[in-house]
C-alpha cells in the first residue's frame, strides 16, 4: 500500500514525471471524450478501431525512412506523422471495401484491423534488424507506455485537446446534424462529405495522440466509453459533450495516479478500466435508461396497473350485484386471483383512500374511489366498444384486449371514443363478467 | 532460403490454425458478426490469465476452459448492454472487448512474477517455436499441432453436425425461430466455437493475429462464391494458402533487403490480406476488373447507339458521312472509343468507310432509325407527362433511348412529330 505522503505527493503533482503524465492523459481524456460523443453518435465505434490497429505499419514505416535518411528514428512526432497517415489509409481501405465489394462493415474492418496490424507486426519485426538506430521502443506504442512522455508531449496534448473543443464548438450544430440526419443535411446543401471527413481526420489525430499512453489496442476505448457513458446521463447533444469530456478527463486523472501510487500497474490499461467502471456506473444509475431508473420506471407501472385492475373488479361486481358493498369472496369469484392477493390489493388501495372496511368486514368504495374506478371501467369498455365497433372482433374477444390498453387511454383520446361511440355515460358491458361465466 | 522440418511443421500449424478458424469464421462472415470474433479473441486474454491465477500452472484444460467461459462473458455482455443499455452493436463490443482486454493486461503485470507469459506472445504468438514444444508420448508431433488439429476435427464435425442449423439461422433467423431452430443456441454454440478456436490458435498466431485468420479468408471467400457449402470450402483451401504463403515470404522476402526474417505470425496475416486483394479485383462475381468491364462494355454500347444516331440525323439533313475526329466530337466522347465503337459496327456491317469519312449502311438505317425513333418517342412522351425544358429533354430522352427495348417501344405511343418539329422516324 502506498503511504499517505505517497499519496500526497502525487495527487498535488510534485513529481515532474508524474505532473507529465497526470496532465496528458488528462487533456486526452478529454479530447477524446469530445470527438468520441459524435464518434458514437455517427455510430463508427470499431471505425476507430480499425483504424488505431491501422497506424501500427505507419509507426514501422515512419522509424524506417527516418533512419533511412539518417535522422533519429525516435523523433515522436515523425512516428506519429507516420501514424496518423496509415490511420488514414485504413480508413479509406474500409470505404473502399464497403463501396466496392458486398462486403459489410463489419467485414471491413476486420479486414482492414487484422491485415494491417500483422503488416505492422512484420515491419518492426525488420525494424529491429537496423544497423543503426534502436526500435526497441516502437512496440511501446502497442500497449502504451505513459512513463515514456515528456512536458512537450502533454503540451502537444493540452493544445490538441483545447483546438478540438474549439473546432467541437465551432462544428457543433454541424456534426450534430451530420450524425442524426445525414441526409436531410445534405439536402439542405451542408458539405456533409467534408464534414464527415473532419471528424474522421480528428478522431486519427486523437487515436494518434492516445497511441504514447493507452496503446493502439486500447485507443478506441478512450473514445467510445466516455461517450457511451454520458449518453445514461443525458440525452441533449452539449450536455454529453460535456459529460463524455468530463469522464474521460476524470479517469485520465484516476488512471494516472493509480499506476503512479500502485506498483505493477500499466497507466494505459489503467484508466480503460476506471472507464469502464463509468460506463457499470452509469448503466446501473444512469437517468436516462440507466438500469435502475427502468427498473422503477417498471415497478410504478406495474403498480398502477394493479391498482386499475383492483378499482374496476370492485366496480364490476358493485354493478352486478346491485349493491355497493362487496366481500373480499364476491371479487374472487369474479377474478382469477387468489383470496391473498385481493387482500394485498384491497389494503393497498384503502391506503389510497379508495375504500373503506365497513365493520361487517364488508369492504365499500369510497366516492372518490367509485369516481376513479368509474373512469377506469370506462376506459376499458370504451375500447371494448371500439374494437367491436371498428375493428370487427367477437364481443367475447375483446376483455384481454381493452385490458392492456386501458391503463394509457389519456383524457383525449377517450373524449375522441365517446365522441365515435356516441357515448357519454358509462357503457354496459358488451360480455358477461367474471371468469366463471 | 534454408527450409527444415521446423519450417514444415510451422507451415502444418499454421495452415491447421487457420483452417480451423475459418469455419466458425466464416459463418461470423455471413451472419455479419465479424467483429464478435474480434472482440472474443482479444478476450481470450483475460480467460488466460485468470485460468493461471487459479491454477498457477499453464494447464491447456484450464486456459481452454477459462477463455471459453470469458468468451461467452463477452459475447453476453455484448448482447445486454446492446439491449438493456440502448448501445448500437459495435460501440457495445468496444466497450466490452477493451475493458476485458485491458483488465487481462493488469492481470498479466500484476502476476508477471508467477506466470511465463509475456505480451509479445500475445501479439506474435510463437508458432516460431511450436515445434519445441513436443508431445510427451514423443511422437515427434509438436503439441500445437496436436492442439489446432482437433480444434479444426471439432469444428468440422459441429459444422456438419449443425449444418442445417447454421443455415437457416444465418440467412433468416426468424424463419428459424419460427421453425424451432433455436438462433439463440445457435448463437451461443458459434461463440462458444469461436472462443475455443481462439484459445487454441492463441499460442499460435496470438491474440490478435488471430481476427485475421477468422476473418480475412471467409471474407474472401465470399467475394468469390454464392454457395455457403462453397464458402467453408473456399475459405478452409484460403487460410491454409495463407498461411503457406505467409511463412515461405516470412522468411524469403526480407532477406531480399539484408534482413534476416520477420514474424510468420504476421506475415500469416499479411498474406491473408493479399490473398484478400488479389480476390477484390479478379473475382468473376464482383471483383473490381468484372465491374470495370461492365462500366466499360456499357459505355461502348452507347457510344455505338450514339454514333448511329448522330449518323442518321445527319442523313435527315442531307449529308451523309463524317469523319472520326467529327463524329467523337458530335458525341462528346474520346475519339479512342468511336474509334473501337465503329471498328466493331464495321464488322457488322453497320457502317461502311469510304476513304476516312464513316456512312451508315441499309441495315444501319434501319437500327439507327429504330435508336432515333425511341429517343423522339421519349420526347413526346416525358413532354407530354413530365413537362420540363427543352433541352432537358433532350438530355433525359438521350439517356432513355440506349435502355428501350421494343416492347417499350410500343407502348410509347405512335406519335409522328417530337416536341422539337422533328419527324419521328416509322417503325420498321
Amino acid at each position: 500500500m502506498p503511504s499517505l505522503e505517497q499519496i500526497v505527493r502525487v495527487l498535488s503533482l510534485e513529481d515532474y514525471n508524474t505532473r507529465v503524465v497526470v496532465l496528458g492523459v488528462m487533456a486526452l481524456g478529454a479530447a477524446s471524450g469530445l470527438v468520441g460523443t459524435f464518434l458514437l453518435l455517427r455510430k463508427r465505434a470499431l471505425t476507430a478501431d480499425a483504424l488505431s490497429h491501422a497506424t501500427l505499419p505507419g509507426i514501422a514505416v515512419a522509424f524506417m525512412i527516418m533512419v533511412a535518411f539518417g535522422y533519429d528514428g525516435k523523433s515522436l512526432f515523425g512516428l506519429l506523422t507516420g501514424a496518423f497517415v496509415f490511420g488514414c489509409i485504413g480508413v479509406l481501405a474500409i470505404l473502399g471495401i464497403r463501396h466496392t465489394t458486398r462486403l459489410k462493415d463489419d467485414a471491413a474492418i476486420g479486414i482492414v484491423l487484422s491485415v494491417l496490424f500483422g503488416l505492422g507486426l512484420c515491419l518492426l519485426r525488420i525494424a529491429t534488424e537496423l544497423p543503426s538506430g534502436s526500435a526497441a521502443g516502437l512496440s511501446g506504442f502497442i500497449f502504451g507506455k505513459a512513463s515514456s512522455m515528456v512536458a512537450s508531449d502533454a503540451t502537444t496534448m493540452g493544445v490538441v485537446a483545447v483546438s478540438i473543443a474549439l473546432v467541437t464548438m465551432v462544428l457543433h450544430k454541424e456534426w450534430t446534424l451530420l450524425c442524426f440526419d445525414e441526409k436531410f443535411g445534405s439536402s439542405q446543401g451542408w458539405p456533409v462529405i467534408w464534414l464527415d471527413i473532419l471528424l474522421m481526420v480528428m478522431v486519427a489525430i486523437v487515436t494518434v495522440l492516445a497511441l504514447q499512453s493507452v496503446g493502439l489496442v486500447l485507443a478506441v476505448a478512450m473514445l467510445i466509453i466516455p461517450a457511451a457513458s454520458a449518453r445514461y446521463w443525458t440525452s441533449k447533444i452539449t450536455p454529453m459533450l460535456l459529460a463524455a469530456a468530463s469522464i474521460g478527463c476524470l479517469s485520465g486523472w484516476l488512471g494516472a495516479v493509480v499506476s503512479a501510487l500502485v506498483p505493477r500497474m500499466p497507466t494505459g490499461p489503467i484508466i480503460v478500466l476506471i472507464c469502464g467502471l463509468w460506463f457499470i456506473i452509469s448503466f446501473i444509475a444512469g437517468p436516462k435508461d440507466g438500469l435502475i431508473i427502468r427498473q422503477l420506471t417498471r415497478l410504478y407501472l406495474n403498480r398502477r396497473i394493479a391498482k386499475q385492475h383492483i378499482l374496476r373488479a370492485m366496480w364490476e361486481v358493485c354493478e352486478s350485484n346491485a349493491v355497493p358493498e362487496f366481500t373480499v369472496d364476491s371479487i374472487v369469484y369474479v377474478r382469477s386471483w387468489n383470496n391473498r392477493t385481493v387482500i394485498r390489493l384491497l389494503k393497498k388501495v384503502s391506503k389510497l383512500n379508495y375504500v373503506t372496511q365497513l365493520p361487517s368486514g364488508k369492504w365499500l368504495l369510497t366516492e372518490f374511489g367509485f369516481a376513479e374506478a368509474a373512469r377506469v371501467v370506462r376506459n376499458h369498455r370504451l375500447w371494448e366498444m371500439y374494437l367491436i365497433t371498428y375493428a370487427d372482433i367477437a364481443p367475447t374477444h375483446v376483455d384481454r384486449d381493452a385490458d392492456m390498453i386501458e391503463h394509457v387511454l389519456g383524457r383525449d383520446l377517450v373524449a375522441k371514443l365517446e365522441l365515435l361511440l356516441d357515448a357519454t355515460k358509462i357503457p354496459q358491458s358488451p360480455h358477461a363478467i367474471g371468469v366463471t361465466q | 532460403m534454408t527450409w527444415s522440418i521446423i519450417d514444415t511443421w510451422i507451415v502444418i500449424i499454421g495452415g491447421l490454425c487457420a483452417a480451423g478458424c475459418a469455419i466458425p469464421g466464416a459463418i461470423l462472415v455471413l451472419r455479419k458478426m465479424s467483429l464478435m470474433g474480434d472482440a472474443i479473441s482479444h478476450t481470450v486474454l483475460p480467460g488466460i490469465a485468470i485460468a493461471f491465477l487459479i491454477t498457477g500452472s499453464r494447464d491447456p484444460m484450464a486456459m481452454l476452459i477459462g477463455s471459453v467461459v470469458v468468451g461467452l462473458v463477452t459475447a453476453f455482455l455484448v448482447q445486454a448492454i446492446q439491449t438493456f443499455g440502448k448501445v448500437e452493436a459495435g460501440a457495445s463490443m468496444g466497450i466490452v472487448f477493451t475493458v476485458l482486454f485491458a483488465f487481462g493486461l493488469v492481470l498479466m503485470r500484476q502476476a508477471v512474477d508467477h506466470v511465463d507469459i509475456d505480451p509479445d506472445c500475445v501479439l506474435y504468438g510463437s508458432i516460431e517455436l511450436a515445434w519445441f514444444d513436443q508431445d510427451p508420448e514423443g511422437l515427434g508431433i509438436p503439441r500445437g499441432a496436436i492442439v489446432n488439429g482437433v480444434m479444426l476435427l471439432a469444428n468440422l464435425l459441429l459444422l456438419l453436425l449443425f449444418y442445417k442449423e447454421f443455415k437457416i439461422t444465418s440467412f433468416d433467423p426468424a424463419l428459424a425461430k419460427a421453425q424451432g431452430f433455436q438462433p439463440s443456441f445457435m448463437h451461443y454454440m458459434l461463440m462458444t466455437m469461436t472462443a475455443a478456436t481462439a484459445v487454441a490458435a492463441f499460442e499460435t498466431v496470438g491474440s490478435i493475429l488471430v481476427v485475421a485468420m477468422f476473418i480475412v479468408p471467409p471474407a474472401t471467400a465470399y467475394l468469390l462464391t454464392n454457395r455457403f457449402s462453397m464458402m467453408f470450402i473456399l475459405a478452409i483451401f484460403l487460410s491454409v494458402l495463407a498461411a503457406i504463403i505467409g511463412h515461405i515470404s516470412a522468411i524469403t522476402i526480407p532477406t531480399w533487403f539484408g534482413f534476416s526474417g520477420t514474424s510468420t505470425a504476421g506475415a500469416m496475416a499479411v498474406a491473408t490480406g493479399a490473398l484478400f486483394l488479389v480476390a477484390w479485383v479478379v473475382s468473376p462475381l464482383d471483383g473490381m476488373l468484372v465491374r470495370m468491364w461492365h462500366l466499360f462494355s456499357t459505355r461502348l454500347h452507347v457510344v455505338r447507339e450514339d454514333i448511329l444516331g448522330v449518323l442518321w440525323r445527319l442523313e435527315e439533313r442531307g449529308q451523309k458521312e463524317l469523319l472520326l475526329v467529327q463524329l467523337s466530337e458530335a458525341i462528346g466522347t474520346t475519339p479512342f472509343l468511336v474509334k473501337i465503337s465503329l471498328q466493331l459496327l464495321q464488322k457488322r456491317n453497320v457502317v461502311s468507310k469510304t476513304k476516312l469519312f464513316w456512312s451508315l449502311t441499309d441495315c444501319g438505317r434501319k437500327q439507327a432509325a429504330a435508336i432515333v425513333r425511341s429517343h423522339r418517342l421519349w420526347e413526346v412522351y416525358l413532354d407530354k407527362h413530365f413537362p420540363q425544358d427543352v433541352h432537358q429533354l433532350h438530355q433525359s430522352a438521350e439517356r432513355l433511348e440506349h435502355i428501350t427495348t421494343p416492347e417499350m417501344q410500343v407502348k410509347l405511343g405512335n406519335a409522328k412529330e417530337d416536341p422539337h418539329g422533328s419527324q419521328v422516324p416509322a417503325d420498321e
